[in-house]
C-alpha cells in the first residue's frame, strides 16, 4: 500500500491519464542521447572506474568492484594440491548451470563427449530462471535476420563483433525450434502463430515469450532435460580455479563443496564457462535484478588463465527496478510493462522520455529526472523514482491484459497490496547486466586452448549495450555452439601433463604489483549479506578464515 | 524521513531474534547473520529456492511461502526447507505420447490422489494444484499446462503431500508435452527456416557486416519501425 503523500502524486498520475494515452513523447535525437548519457549513465562517472593493473587487459579501464575481483588473489596453494588424485575425468567440464550452461552440456553429450556439469547452487539457480519478457528471434513475415542484425548493432552503438552478431540472428529461429522441440511452451495466437512482442531498440515485433516467466520455462524444460539424459550435475560445488596442462592448454577445474569446504578436481580436456553475470558485486552501489551467485567468477577465472576480456567499462543498468516497497527493492519491472504501453511519467505525472528508447537511455532519462530536476517521488525509506503507468495497458489492450501477460508483476506487488492494474509502480535504474566479458570467436572459444566460454559472461555479441531479448537468445546460440565445438576440441586434444604454474605466476605478478596484500581473495562466489561481526576474532584466525577458504569476512 | 524503526520479534528454529519491521524472512535471517547457502536463490520469487514454513507463537496453523517474498511478521517461528527428496521419472521425450495414459505410466501413483487439497492450500504461488492434479488424472493435458503455468517448482507440494506425490514434476511433463506435441505449430517458423536453410538473408548480412560505420549508422536512423501494440 503506497502512503498518502505518495498516493497524492498517483492522483496526479490518473488526472494526465487520458491526455498521455494520445500522446507520443518524441523520440531523443542522437545528440540528445550523447550528452544524456555522458551526463548521467553510471557508466560514465569518472570515480566508478579505474584501469586494471594486471593481466591480459592491463591498463584498461573497468568499474572499482570488477577490478578489484579481476586483480584478487587466489582461493588455493598450488603447493597443497596433489594433482595426480584427481575425482572427476571427462571430455567436457561445464561451468554453470544456468541457460547457457545446460545448452553446452546438452550439445556436448550429443556430439559425444563424457559430460560433468558443476554450479555453485542449485541446477537452474541463475539468471535465465528471472528473464519475463521474452528471447529475441526474426520469424515474422515481416522481419528478417538484416533487420535483426541492424537492431541489435544499433543497440550495441556499432561496437559488437558483427560475426557474432551474425550468427546470433542467424540460429535465432532455430532456438526457438529447439526449444519447442523439447516442449517450452510460447505464447501462441490460436492459428499457431506465435505471440511476439516489441522491446526497447527491437524496430519488430519479435519477443517470444512465455507468459512473463520465459526464463523460467526455458530453464525449468532444459534443467528437466540434463536429468531425462542422465548427464552429471554437482550442485553447490562452483569452481574456484581452472587447471591448465604444461602444454598451455586447459586440463580441469577445482572446485569446493560450498558447505563443507571440501575440494575436488576435475580433469577435463575442454571447459565451457558459463558463469553468468555480475550484479551482486553492486558496482557503484547500485541494488541487483541478479541471482545470489552472480559474482563474475567467470571472469575471474578466465583471466587468470590468460584470457581477454572485452568491453569490461559498461554495464547495463535496467531502467525499472522497484524503488517501492523497500522489500522489493531493484527486482526487475520487466520492461514488457512498457512494451504494453505503460508510460514513465514524474511526480506531476507528466512524461519525459520516450518509453521504448534502449535502455541505457531511458536509465539515464530516469536517473536525470530524479537528480538533477528533482521530479522523482521519495519513498518512506529514502530511496527515489519515477512512476510506471502500469493501469495504462488495460486501457490500451482492454481489460485483462495485466492479469494475463503479467501475472508475475501482479502477484509481486499485490504481495504488498499494490494493484498493478489500478496503481502505478515505482521505479528506479538497477544493476541489471554485464554487457561486455570473455572474448570469443563463433565457436565460443576463446585465446586459450580448450577454453569455451558461452551466455552472458562472454562479450562482443551485445558491444556496448545489449537489446531485451537478445541475451537469452545468445545464451542458446552460444551455448549450444560452445558445447558442439568442446565435444569436437576434446576428440582431437592431447593433454599433457596438469599444472598449477599459472596460479603461481599469477600470485608472483600480484605481489610484483603490490597488490598481493591489498585485494581481496576471489572468485567472490557469494556476496556476503550476513550481519556478522568479526571484530572480536584474533588476527591469526582472521587469516585462517579468509585464505583458501570459503568464508571472506 | 526516517522514523524510528519498529522491532519485531521472530523465532529462527526456535532462537528468538528481534529485527526491524518490513524485512523479508530472507533478509531477516541475514540480518540475523546466517550467510545463505541453501534456500537463496534469484531473491525475487521466481525460482522456488526458498521455500520456507512458518507459524505463530499463539496459532501452531502451518503456513508456506517464499523466504524472498514474504514480509516477516510478529511472533513468527520460521524455518527453510531447502531441500526435499521428491521423485522424477526420466523419459526420452521423442519416444513418449501426449496422452493421459502416458503421464499415468511415468507417475503411476497419480491415482492415489485423494483431493486433501493440501497441495493448493500450500502452494506459495497460490496455483490450483489439486485441480490440475485432476486433470492430469483425467488426462487433460493441455489444462494442466495452462493452471500449472506459473509455478517456480519450489517443491512444498511434494513435501506436503500425504500420498508423497510430486504435483511440480507431474505438471512439467505435461508442460513439456503439451509444448513437444499438442500446441499448434508456427508455419512462419517454418517456413524462416527453411528460408534459412537456401541461404535467402546471407547475401545481405554479408553486405551489412562489410559496409562501413557510416553506411550502416545511416541504415539503422533510417529503418522503418513497427509499432507496438
Ligand atoms: C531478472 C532478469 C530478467 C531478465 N530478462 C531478460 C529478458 O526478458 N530477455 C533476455 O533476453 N534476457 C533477460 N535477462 C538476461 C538473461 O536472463 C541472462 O543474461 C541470461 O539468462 C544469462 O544466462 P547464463 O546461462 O549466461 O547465466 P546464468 O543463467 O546466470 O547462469 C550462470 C550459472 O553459473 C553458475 N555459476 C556462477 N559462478 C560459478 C562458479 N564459480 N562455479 C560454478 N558455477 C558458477 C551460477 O550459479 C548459475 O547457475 C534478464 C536477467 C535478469 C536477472
Ligand atoms: S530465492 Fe528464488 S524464489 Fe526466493
Amino acid at each position: 500500500m503506497y502512503p498518502t503523500y505518495m498516493k497524492e502524486s498517483i492522483r496526479k498520475v490518473e488526472a494526465t491519464r487520458e491526455r498521455r494515452l494520445k500522446e507520443t513523447f518524441p523520440r531523443i535525437t542522437e545528440e540528445e542521447k550523447t550528452s544524456l548519457l555522458q551526463k548521467f549513465h553510471p557508466d560514465f562517472i569518472k570515480e566508478g572506474m579505474r584501469e586494471l593493473l594486471v593481466g591480459s587487459n592491463k591498463g584498461e579501464r573497468t568499474p572499482n568492484e570488477m577490478a578489484d575481483v579481476l586483480e584478487g588473489n587466489s582461493r588455493i596453494n598450488p603447493d597443497k594440491i596433489d594433482l595426480d588424485k584427481i575425482d572427476y575425468d571427462v571430455d567436457v567440464l561445464v561451468i554453470g548451470g544456468g541457460g547457457a550452461g545446460a545448452s553446452a552440456a546438452l550439445l556436448a553429450q550429443e556430439n559425444g563427449a563424457t559430460v560433468l556439469l558443476t554450479t555453485k547452487l542449485r541446477l537452474g539457480d541463475a539468471n535465465t530462471v528471472g528473464a519475463q519478457a521474452g528471447t529475441q528471434a526474426a520469424d515474422r513475415p515481416n522481419d528478417s535476420l538484416a533487420i535483426h542484425y541492424l537492431d541489435t548493432m544499433g543497440g550495441g552503438r556499432f561496437t559488437n563483433i558483427p560475426e557474432l552478431v551474425e550468427v546470433l540472428v542467424k540460429d535465432a529461429p532455430s532456438v526457438i525450434k529447439w526449444l519447442e522441440t523439447l516442449g517450452v511452451n510460447w505464447d501462441k495466437n490460436p492459428d499457431g502463430s506465435m505471440h511476439e512482442l516489441s522491446g526497447g531498440g527491437a524496430s519488430r515485433l519479435r519477443l517470444h515469450s512465455a507468459r512473463d516467466y520465459t526464463g523460467l520455462e526455458e530453464m525449468r524444460v532444459l534443467r528437466d532435460e540434463v536429468k531425462n539424459r542422465k548427464i552429471d550435475y554437482l550442485e553447490f560445488s562452483p569452481t574456484i580455479e581452472l587447471i591448465m596442462d604444461n602444454k598451455g592448454q586447459i586440463g580441469g577445474a577445482i572446485l569446493v563443496n560450498l558447505e563443507t569446504n571440501e575440494l575436488s578436481l576435475v580433469r577435463a580436456k575442454a571447459v565451457v564457462m558459463a558463469t553468468g553475470g555480475t550484479g551482486r558485486l553492486h558496482i557503484q552501489g547500485f541494488p541487483t535484478t541478479n541471482h545470489y551467485g552472480a559474482t563474475a567468477d567467470g571472469l575471474v577465472l578466465a583471466y587468470r588463465v590468460g584470457a581477454k576480456l572485452i568491453f569490461m567499462d559498461t554495464m547495463q543498468y535496467h531502467p525499472t527496478g522497484a524503488a517501492y516497497p523497500l522489500q522489493i527493492l531493484g527486482q526487475l519491472v520487466t520492461e514488457k510493462v512498457r512494451t504494453l504501453g505503460a508510460q514513465l511519467v514524474n511526480v506531476d505525472g507528466e512524461q519525459f522520455i520516450m518509453p521504448l528508447e534502449p535502455r541505457d537511455v531511458v536509465a539515464s532519462a530516469n536517473i536525470r529526472e530524479c537528480q538533477e530536476r528533482h521530479k522523482g517521488i521519495e519513498t518512506p525509506s529514502g530511496e527515489v523514482g519515477v512512476w510506471l503507468d502500469s493501469p495504462m495497458i488495460d486501457i490500451i489492450g482492454g481489460e485483462g491484459t495485466i492479469a494475463r501477460q503479467l501475472p508475475a508483476m501482479v502477484r509481486q506487488f499485490s504481495r504488498f497490496n499494490i494493484d498493478i492494474i489500478k496503481e502505478p509502480m515505482l521505479v528506479y535504474p538497477t544493476l541489471h547486466y554485464q554487457n561486455g566479458g570473455i572474448k570469443i570467436n563463433t565457436n565460443g572459444a576463446t585465446i586459450v586452448p580448450g577454453l569455451f566460454a558461452a551466455g552472458e559472461c562472454e562479450g562482443g555479441v551485445h558491444g556496448r549495450n545489449r537489446l531485451i531479448g537478445n541475451s537469452t537468445l545468445d545464451i542458446f546460440v552460444f551455448g549450444r555452439r560452445a558445447g558442439r565445438a568442446a565435444a569436437q576440441y576434446a576428440k582431437e586434444v592431447k593433454l599433457g601433463t596438469l599444472t598449477l604454474d599459472h596460479v603461481r605466476q599469477w600470485q608472483a605478478e600480484l605481489k610484483q604489483a603490490g597488490l598481493a596484500e591489498l585485494r581481496p581473495i576471489s572468485p567472490l562466489l557469494l556476496p556476503n549479506y550476513a550481519r556478522q561481526p568479526y571484530d572480536y576474532l584474533p588476527d591469526y584466525t582472521k587469516q585462517i578464515l579468509t585464505v583458501g577458504q570459503i568464508k571472506v569476512a | 524521513m526516517a522514523e524510528q524503526v519498529r522491532m519485531v520479534d521472530i523465532y529462527i528454529m526456535g532462537r528468538h531474534y528481534q529485527v526491524p519491521e518490513g524485512l523479508t524472512i530472507m533478509t531477516a535471517l541475514e540480518y540475523c547473520g546466517y550467510r545463505m547457502i541453501r534456500g537463496c536463490g534469484c531473491r525475487a520469487g521466481f525460482c522456488g529456492a526458498c521455500a520456507t514454513v512458518f507459524n505463530f507463537k499463539n496459532d501452531p496453523q502451518l503456513r508456506y511461502d517464499l523466504a524472498c517474498q514474504k514480509t516477516i511478521e510478529q511472533d513468527m517461528y520460521l524455518v527453510q526447507i531447502p531441500f526435499f527428496p521428491s521423485a522424477k521419472a526420466l523419459y526420452n521425450l521423442e519416444e513418449v505420447e501426449a496422452t493421459g495414459e502416458q503421464v499415468l505410466t511415468l507417475y503411476p501413483d497419480l491415482v492415489k490422489c485423494f483431493g486433501c487439497n493440501t497441495c493448493t492450500k500450500t502452494c506459495p504461488q497460490e496455483l490450483e494444484v489439486m485441480w490440475f492434479m485432476s486433470d492430469a488424472l483425467r488426462g487433460d493435458i493441455r489444462e494442466v499446462a495452462n493452471k500449472s503455468f506459473d509455478c517456480v517448482m519450489c517443491g512444498l507440494c511434494a513435501a506436503r503431500c500425504p500420498q508423497g506425490l510430486v504435483p511440480y514434476n507431474i505438471a512439467l511433463l505435461c508442460r513439456r508435452l503439451y509444448g513437444r506435441y499438442l500446441a499448434p505449430t508456427s508455419k512462419h517458423l517454418e517456413d524462416r527456416l527453411a528460408e534459412i536453410e537456401t541461404g535467402k538473408f546471407d547475401a545481405e548480412l554479408e553486405e551489412l557486416k562489410n559496409m562501413s560505420q557510416d553506411k550502416l549508422r545511416r541504415r539503422y536512423a533510417e529503418r522503418d519501425i513497427e509499432p507496438a501494440y
